[in-house]
């Protein structure tokens, strides 16, 4: 819970998490060691007080998380979004055990996605069914690059594709998160393309599409399809980090999504432990865009904050605010006519 | 013979001919930010050796960038250096790639991207290489338009403005780099030189701009150089961490 200086408590959800493991006992090459590398740049991306030592970053512990993200990260709820890499990780990077472990303790704070990958075929359709009843399962993670044998990538308009997101509405598992990946075939087209968002959102209008890190580095692309499709949602993650060392970038990225999406349908996500909450939180709330930004899409009111910050995610997962806080034993109530006035006032 | 037609090596200094390598980079970009190879600081080592071979070598901000754009720039900074007199042989070099093996082999036997990745494609990079070269030519005609309006040319002025109107506009300097900028990309479109009577902005499938105020039309073409500044905003901050990590 973020409390703003007015007093007006804010329940954040925080659409993008990781317990990873990229522990030199886990990874099983050089395209492991490469991939958490990679990370780590991006983690360095952040504010230097937070950068943690190397080891460190390659696995982290529960108790890590706990107070990153619950205890100094204000975060009420947190979305796991697996990402399984096996072809670089012996047991996943990400892996949905881990995750659901850490749910155990936590049951009322996290939700744990499950993810699929169609070149399992009719096998992993089985498999999908499985997961959903053991880990009750309400929202999925795909990441098309996913590397399998001699496979770099996938499509969401692939055949079997089209299966697994039967299979899942099937299943009532409501929100299909997406990553893309630089390895898609076939390699001359543009592996970022976000083009077969748009076709399965058209053809699955029950299901939402989070498009995590907005589509980058097609975010001019996903605005359109966004713009065109109400099913389909911006997921922050890597774009809030933007804020530490180029706000002024961050401010022109988050103009563009509320002028073609509006504050309903963007998603916070610090992608943690690529980046922490705290900060990022702390700088959201006081951000005000400058006025030649705000003149051509309108300034962000303290409503669209609260929205990002956790209302929309809480939509889309069904949760029920109030009974969070009652729950989390917190004050409840009043806070939407306060939400106005304090609307009102800015 | 073309040997004569060669600058005598001998004839320029190492400090000339790597200038003159450095220059030749210059002119290549990645197409998706629209931006020089070397200002973008992806060039890591530029070599001239026996007075008529050139080394090259890059790095990009990422183990995984994607390999297609990789292997367009690694054949257009062979291809510009090539074209410089006095070179006899290029040799670029992508360094910590996931793919680095397969694009140097192809840039260097001048494959296409369908040989140097065999299976793995459906073509070869045009359509790619166009669609990149219709956002950088947004960008760049946006860019020019807004200063121009800033300057006192109004809506009609620019609709209807010839390239031969443009050129012989009074710019400033920096309207003089946009213009420059532009009408680079506006050839490349064409895939011909300028023809001073034809339009000079048109929509990057060489419409006449739509009618009315230009306000609606930038505002939605004003997408692609958001989308590139961004991407070179991440580029450059992932390879500075690159570049300092020392794991």
């Amino acid at each position: 819970m973020f409390t703003t200086e007015s007093g007006d408590e804010i329940f954040v959800v925080d659409g993008h998490v990781h317990l990873w493991d990229a522990s030199p006992e886990n990874t099983k090459n050089k395209y492991g060691e490469e991939f958490i590398k990679c990370f780590y740049d991006y983690h360095r991306l952040g504010p230097d007080e937070y950068v943690w030592p190397f080891e460190k970053y390659r696995k982290y512990s529960d108790e890590d998380f706990e107070k990153d993200i619950f205890q100094n990260g204000y975060v009420d709820l947190a979305i796991f979004n697996p990402q399984y890499l096996g072809d670089f990780y012996y047991h996943g990077f990400s892996n949905l055990d881990r995750a659901d472990n850490f749910k155990k303790k936590h049951p009322d704070q996290v939700i744990a996605n499950g993810f699929w990958d169609p070149r399992n075929e009719a096998k992993g359709l089985k498999l999908l069914e499985e997961d959903a009843a053991k880990y009750q399962l309400r929202g999925i993670k795909l990441y098309t690059a996913e590397w399998k044998g001699d496979s770099k990538g996938w499509k969401l308009t692939d055949p079997w594709s089209y299966k697994y997101l039967e299979k899942t509405q099937e299943l009532g598992i409501k929100n299909i998160h997406v990553h893309k990946g630089p390895t898609i075939r076939p390699l001359n087209k543009d592996a970022f393309d976000v083009g077969d968002v748009d076709e399965v959102a058209s053809l699955f209008p029950d299901l939402n599409f989070i498009v995590e890190h907005c589509g980058i580095p097609r975010l001019n692309d996903f605005c359109f399809i966004a713009a065109q499709e109400p099913n389909v949602y911006a997921g922050l993650a890597v774009v809030m980090a933007l804020m530490c060392r180029r706000p002024a970038y961050f401010n022109e990225i988050i103009s563009e999504l509320l002028f073609w999406l509006g504050p309903d349908r963007i998603i916070f996500g610090s992608d943690y432990a690529l980046w922490q909450p705290k900060w990022m939180i702390e700088q959201f709330m006081k951000l005000e865009l400058p006025e030649d930004i705000a003149k051509e899409t309108g300034q962000i009111t303290p409503e669209a904050k609260r929205k990002i910050l956790g209302e929309n995610a809480a939509r889309l997962y069904g949760i029920d605010i109030d009974e969070r806080k009652k729950k989390l034993g917190l004050s409840t109530g009043s806070k939407q006519s306060e939400s106005k006035r304090v609307t009102a006032v800015a | 013979m073309a040997a004569e037609s060669k600058c005598d090596p001998t004839q320029m200094s190492l400090e000339d001919q790597m200038a003159a390598v450095w220059s030749a980079l210059e002119a290549v970009t990645d197409p998706e930010i629209d931006e020089a190879v070397t200002s973008l600081g992806f060039v890591t080592a530029v070599n001239v050796v026996d007075g008529d071979k050139v080394a090259i070598e890059f790095r990009l901000p990422t183990y995984w960038c994607a390999p297609n754009f990789a292997f367009l720039m690694a054949s257009d900074m062979r291809d510009g250096v090539s074209n410089l007199s006095w070179v006899r042989s290029v040799s670029v070099k992508l360094c910590d790639h996931f793919c680095a093996n397969l694009i140097n082999r192809g840039v260097e036997q001048r494959q296409d991207f369908r040989d140097a990745f065999p299976g793995e494609t459906d073509g070869d990079l045009d359509a790619l290489r166009r669609k990149f070269l219709g956002q950088a030519f947004q960008r760049r005609q946006e860019m020019l338009i807004r200063y121009l309006l800033r300057a006192g040319y109004d809506s009609d002025w620019i609709k209807d403005a010839s390239v031969n109107d443009l050129m012989v506009a009074p710019l400033d300097e920096q309207g003089d780099r946009l213009r420059n900028l532009y009408l680079i990309m506006w050839r490349r479109i064409r895939r011909s030189s300028a023809v001073e009577h034809e339009r000079a902005f048109t929509t990057e499938n060489l419409e006449p701009l739509p009618p009315g105020q230009l306000n609606v039309y930038l505002r939605k073409i004003s997408a692609a150089r958001h989308n590139a500044e961004f991407n070179g905003v991440f580029c450059r901050s992932v390879l500075t961490m690159r570049k300092s990590r020392t794991l």
